[in-house]
């Protein structure tokens, strides 16, 4: 078992704190048999072919930045190299300021790899196409109602001469760490769509964690019905009760051969 | 945040994806603080290759920064053989021939890693929208007219 990040220093009144969900993907990600996969595609020098580079890992919704700086920490065990840069989006700007410390906190010694920065922005709209080789989401699914984010721009920062936040500022930044609309599907949807576009075409897989009511069977048809050798599947589980995951790793990409 | 994040960001507007002229994004009043950090070559001799080199020198000479050079090093300059006897040899006759980092690869490092935008604004080039730089930390988050 690798060592999981320090959040000490996160207040997790407007945070996500690591839970669950969070520790499943710490699991699925440095288990052998993903390690081994990893290893595999992103192997430096490699056994033929041309010398390969760094690989971007991308974490959207950071959170607490948990996930990210285990990657970060322990990515000469889980890529076995580690030249590796991590890069990390938040909706949320107090998740920013946070999972920016975790990593930095989480690499200050021993690991050689590079944290470029956390940016506040929507899913990865804001990712130049085709740079991303490892992309990890954890995201809002609990079928619940989105949040209305038309009061976004009021409630993503401190706001000015006032106490830092209100209960219904952190309220409503809590809601957008967990509530994903219809199936809790909305945001993982808009993020499914993005996927084939950041993706590094050759190297690129990504981390998608589902809850059952997400109907995950479903979800991966689909990820296969896009095509062009696109792949997903279940590489982690937790919670198993009567025949059910709750909560499911998907691993989503391309097999050229 | 710092100049390498720059080379996989672009414009967060669907529509400029398609456009040469999103990327890179421009700085328009930068503030800049040099964060210091620790030079890895292997890192930077094996980032070469992703970086979009030309881009990259627009946007060090946009921020009034010493240019880079023209083409992209290669991987050898960023080492430099230096002759030191070791620490532990007193009579100073052992000499071994060290790898260190080269001035090419202090000053890569330096720009990519180590030159921070605190504040300001980066625009793009192709529908003119500036997104804000506060605190070092980028907001990419459109007005709803704009998704
Ligand atoms: C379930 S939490 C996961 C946090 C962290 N990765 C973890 O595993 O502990 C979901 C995160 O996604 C963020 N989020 C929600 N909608 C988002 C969006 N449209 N773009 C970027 N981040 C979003 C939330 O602010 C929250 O931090
Ligand atoms: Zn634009």
């Amino acid at each position: 078992m690798l060592p999981t990040p320090s959040t000490s220093h996160v207040c997790f009144d407007r945070v996500y704190e690591p839970a669950e969900d969070s520790f499943l993907l710490l699991d699925t990600i440095s288990a052998p048999s993903e390690a081994a996969f990893l290893h595999d595609r992103f192997e430096h020098p490699p056994h033929h072919g041309p010398c390969s580079t760094p690989p971007l890992v991308l974490e959207v919704g950071v959170g607490s930045g948990v996930v990210l700086a285990f990657v970060a920490a322990n990515a000469g065990k889980i890529f076995g190299r580690e030249d590796v840069l991590t890069l990390g989006v938040d909706i949320n700007s107090f998740a920013c300021d946070a999972a920016s410390k975790t990593v930095q906190n989480a690499i200050k010694t021993g690991s050689r790899s590079t944290f470029l920065d956390i940016v506040n922005g929507d899913l990865a709209s804001s990712i130049r196409p085709h740079s991303i080789d490892v992309f990890i989401f954890n995201p809002p699914y609990v079928p619940a109602e989105l949040p209305d984010f038309s009061r976004h721009n009021d409630y993503n920062a401190p706001r000015p001469g006032q106490k830092p936040t209100s209960f219904e500022q952190d309220s409503y930044l809590l809601e957008l760490s967990y509530a994903g609309g219809v199936d809790g599907m909305e945001v993982t949807n808009r993020m499914l769509e993005q996927i084939p576009d950041i993706l590094d075409p050759s190297r690129g897989v990504a981390y998608l964690l589902l809850c059952a009511q997400n109907k995950p069977e479903a979800v991966k048809q689909d990820i296969r019905n896009w095509g062009h050798g696109w792949k997903a599947e279940t590489v982690g589980t937790s919670g198993k009760q009567a025949g059910w995951e709750k909560l499911q790793i998907v691993r989503i990409w391309r097999s050229t051969a | 945040m710092k100049l390498l994040t720059l080379n996989f960001l672009t414009c967060a507007v669907k529509t400029c994806k398609t456009s040469a002229s999103s990327f890179p994004l421009h700085p328009r009043d930068s503030e800049l603080e040099i964060v210091e950090a620790e030079i890895n070559v292997q890192f930077l001799q094996n980032i070469l290759p992703r970086l979009m080199w030309e881009e990259l020198g627009g946007l060090v000479n946009e921020l009034g920064l010493p240019s880079l050079p023209p083409t992209a090093p290669l991987p050898s300059a960023l080492v430099e053989s230096k002759l030191q006897a070791p620490e532990s040899d007193t009579t100073g006759l052992n000499i071994e021939k060290l790898e260190v980092p080269s001035q090419v690869a202090r000053d890569l490092h330096r720009v990519l890693l180590e030159t921070c935008i605190m504040s300001g604004g980066l625009v793009c080039g192709n529908c003119g929208h500036e997104y804000k730089v506060l605190e070092g930390v980028a907001n990419f988050l459109l007005p709803a007219h704009l998704v």
